[in-house]
């Protein structure tokens, strides 16, 4: 994904150690490049993805306690910076921002302007989990995988820096291991880290991804990693892919989903679901975008605005003075439907990565592994009975 | 990169990301079709207008307000020497088709397009043409008469069967006495008579029986409100007509028409990008879904 | 159209399931009937001893509303009967019919059918299957039609919401 400007520094295997201290010359190494440090602090309670002045704002010795319906901020026993998950924020608040302007119009001078507002700055996105570097792929697909590019993204994506952590302590709502995409990553990032605590000793084994990436590396004081920490930093990372809070099962997903749409399950979920659309803001997928036309107070001057949307918003199916969609079971049936079923249709892949985000943030923990092992089961005595009814 | 250029692009001419970003095509003319329907004309005389096939929509923009899908209502070629021109039937029923309604010859409208599937009316060279609308439905479907009159040889018969509210909600009056003259089997029905009406009343799927349809050789292309095309696809197949070469031209909310935005899904399908014209064998199970 | 009524009567799809012995006696109760365009064959209210099988041209259904003149309900083509006004008390039409064009039909003696019906239940239940599906068909598309679906947003009301805002 990022061009190999210069062949010298070519991606490397050879992986390397950086002491978290050296933090801030990482930090350093981007922004002498031009780039603005985007990565995890902890604001309001949580810990959320916002621009970093200094390594300092990173969230050291922060963990989370999440499950259904909850998520607390606890303090950890040593200094991670990146021991938590299924934050409020995903990295398409930076991607692809709730809010952007498409073009800007003149009748009177007859000119148009495409394009945001202003120029975005070119991103580094510090602390990419593996579930989120896949979701940042999915999102290449939707956005700029299609016979028409988003503009926007594109604007965003071709200039941004992935730094991938891996997991080495996933969460309650987690289940990035049934979704093929955790707790470790191979591919999508320009530099990964593994993050290291034990006997008081805060590292990082870091590779290179691209070239961009060894180029900024080699800017960090660093030292060659040996085979012991390496292999402990690999144990890590498979020890936590069998601690997973949650497994999704996915064999026939959405067979199984294009099978229930009369399932009884939907009037249980609706019983329980506010269509409050949290799931579909901190998930780290949904893409659905409104627009909006506006003018100055003459009229002759417009522009047309993007905003995040969700399904669950009554009018998003609006057609024809009424909605299609007006139920909740109908808007929680094509939101988990599109998720985990018909986004294969549209985009060749599941929409889900298992960050388990939507889990932890619905208010009324609502679960989605579990309402597919609901869909599952039912699925499962409806052709038992079936089976029964054949002579 | 986001496109920035030291002096603004005229309005009316292509941005750098014309799929985002509309041209603006002013009004070369506009004819009211009936109390709530105009036909608008687009055209901009110093640049072509794209090429738009039969059953395509494109995302009109009214300045200020907003922007709809809406599909081509003529197929556009450049004939008597005028330069290429869009044509576009549409009803006021809210804030942005009403602005659209309003606008008058010289006025600019944004164009963003050609999007979506054509009817693919070639595909049904030497078969029987069979084409069932419903109200409004009938500005969609005006091109496959136009695209099969252009070539008649290439069909056998090309029968237009056409149900509206009442004998004032018809369009194309005039111009489907000339398809009559030139061909066309063309049948009208009006759900509700008034009194200067003489002709039949009912649903227009009365119509197909008489029609005496060879469901073997017939391609049949429909469209009008959900429940009109599913009860009008569903009398065609049960004469015979295969479900594939049944068409239909779904309708769902678009806020982009490019496949961004997420709003016209129906089910699997995305209406912009894979309809809006989709086979019936497709379709069918999709449209029996409540709230789907 | 020439032929015997009962030649004609077979040539029809709509009776399709009668046997040919039952089509007989069908056909004794029939006579040829054409009617000019513009002509009244029934007035709403008006006693129901007949039904037609329409075999070209076309019926047009009205009903007299004060304030509206003659308002026409439904129009009815080629293969289908008209009246079934006929088949049960108080045999008055509770529409009015006229030929919209030139029309040729074979008309039958209700009272008379109604009198075979009662003799011999095989043939009034023939009869029944064959007029049933015309009715409920017609029942449909007139339930299609309330549903008003070529009307715009601002045109639909809904008994609870009052007009759905456009």
């Amino acid at each position: 994904m990022q061009p190999s400007d210069d062949p010298a520094r070519e991606p490397s295997d050879q992986a390397v150690i950086v002491d978290a201290e050296e933090l801030p010359a990482l930090f350093d190494a981007l922004r002498s490049r031009g780039y603005t440090v985007v990565g995890p602090t902890v604001r309001d309670g949580a810990i959320v993805v916002a621009e970093l002045a200094s390594a300092a704002e990173l969230p050291f010795g922060w963990g989370v306690e999440t499950e259904a319906g909850r998520y607390r901020l606890r303090e950890r026993s040593d200094t991670a910076a990146f021991g938590h998950s299924a934050g409020p924020q995903s990295w398409k608040s930076v991607l692809h921002p709730a809010r952007a302007r498409l073009w800007s119009a003149d009748r009177v001078t007859g000119t148009m302007e495409a394009g945001e507002a202003a120029e975005p700055p070119r991103y580094a996105l510090l602390g990419v989990r593996p579930c989120d570097v896949r979701a940042v792929g999915i999102l290449d697909q939707v956005l700029t995988g299609g016979q028409h590019t988003d503009p926007v993204y594109r604007g965003r994506r071709d200039g941004a820096f992935i730094i991938a952590v891996e997991c080495t302590e996933p969460g309650a709502t987690c289940f990035c291991t049934s979704m093929g995409c955790g707790p470790g990553v191979e591919s999508g990032f320009d530099l990964a880290m593994t993050e290291l605590t034990d006997a008081g000793n805060h590292r990082f084994v870091v590779r290179a991804g691209t070239a961009a990436g060894a180029d900024v590396l080699a800017d960090v004081p660093s030292r060659a990693a040996d085979e012991a920490t390496v292999r402990h930093a690999v144990t890590a990372v498979d020890e936590a892919a069998e601690r997973m809070g949650r497994t999704m099962p996915v064999q026939g997903l959405p067979q199984l989903l294009a099978d229930s749409r009369e399932s009884p399950r939907w009037d249980d979920v609706a019983s329980r679901c506010l269509t409050c659309g949290n799931c579909t803001m901190v998930c780290p997928t949904c893409f659905c975008t409104t627009t909006e036309d506006v003018t100055d107070l003459t009229g002759d001057h417009a522009e047309r605005w993007r905003l995040w949307d969700s399904c669950f918003a009554l009018d998003f199916s609006y057609l024809h003075g009424g909605s299609v969609r007006t139920s909740g079971q109908s808007r929680y049936r094509q939101w988990i439907t599109h998720k985990l079923g018909t986004w294969h249709d549209q985009f060749g892949s599941s929409g889900c990565v298992g960050c388990g985000r939507c889990i932890a943030w619905c208010p009324t923990g609502i679960d989605i592994t579990q309402e597919v092992s609901a869909l599952a089961s039912l699925q499962d005595a409806a052709t038992a009975d079936e089976d029964e009814d054949r002579p | 990169m986001t496109s920035r250029r030291t002096a603004a692009p005229a309005l009316t001419e292509p941005a750098a990301e014309t799929a985002a970003v509309p041209r603006f095509y002013r009004v070369a003319s506009r004819r009211e079709d009936t109390a709530d329907t105009v036909t608008l004309e687009l055209t901009e005389p110093a640049q072509a207008v794209p090429a738009f096939a039969p059953g395509q929509f494109a995302m009109l923009t009214a300045f200020g307000v907003g922007e709809v899908p809406i599909s081509v209502s003529g197929l556009g070629d450049s004939a008597g020497g005028r330069a290429r021109r869009l044509e576009h039937t549409l009803r006021a029923v809210g804030a942005v088709t009403r602005a659209l309604h309003a606008a008058p010859p010289g006025s600019l409208i944004g164009v963003r397009g050609p999007f979506g599937t054509s009817w693919d009316v070639a595909s049904a060279a030497g078969r029987d043409i069979v084409i069932v609308a419903g109200g409004i439905g009938l500005a969609p479907l005006r091109p496959v008469v136009l695209t099969a009159l252009a070539d008649r040889s290439r069909y056998g018969r090309i029968v237009l069967l056409v149900g509206a509210r009442t004998p004032g909600d018809l369009l194309y009056i005039d111009e489907m006495e000339r398809w009559r003259r030139d061909g066309v089997e063309v049948v009208i029905t009006v759900d509700r008579a008034d009194s200067g009406w003489s002709g039949e009343v009912g649903v227009v799927t009365t119509l197909i029986e008489p029609a005496g349809l060879a469901p073997d050789n017939s391609v049949a292309f429909v469209c009008g409100p959900d429940v009109m095309m599913r009860f009008t696809a569903d009398a065609l197949a049960a004469r015979g007509i295969p479900v594939n070469r049944i068409r239909v031209s779904l309708e769902r909310n678009m806020r982009c028409g490019v496949g961004w935005c997420g709003h016209c899904q129906l089910g699997p399908l995305l209406v912009c990008r894979d309809g809006p014209v989709v086979g019936y064998d497709r379709a069918a199970a999709l449209m029996r879904v409540r709230e789907l | 159209m020439t032929g015997t009524v009962a030649a004609r009567l077979s040539a029809q799809p709509f009776f399709a399931a009668l046997t040919d012995s039952q089509r007989g006696e069908l056909a004794e109760d029939g006579t040829a009937v054409t009617f000019t365009a513009g002509e009244r064959l029934f007035d709403e209210g008006g006693v129901a001893d007949m039904f037609w099988l329409i075999e070209q041209g076309g019926i047009a259904l009205d009903m007299r509303v004060p304030g509206r003149g003659d308002q026409i309900v439904e129009t009815l083509g080629p293969g289908t009967v008209l009246g079934w006004s006929w088949l049960h008390r108080p045999y008055r039409w509770h529409f009015g019919a006229v030929a919209r064009l030139a029309t040729t039909t074979l008309a039958f003696d209700a009272a008379s059918v109604r009198r075979r019906c009662d003799a011999d239940p095989a043939f009034g239940y023939a009869m029944l299957r064959a007029f049933t599906p015309v009715i409920t068909e017609r029942l449909q598309t007139t339930r299609i039609r309330l549903l008003d679906l070529y009307a715009a947003p601002s045109q639909v009301r809904h008994a609870d919401i009052g007009p759905v805002n456009a």
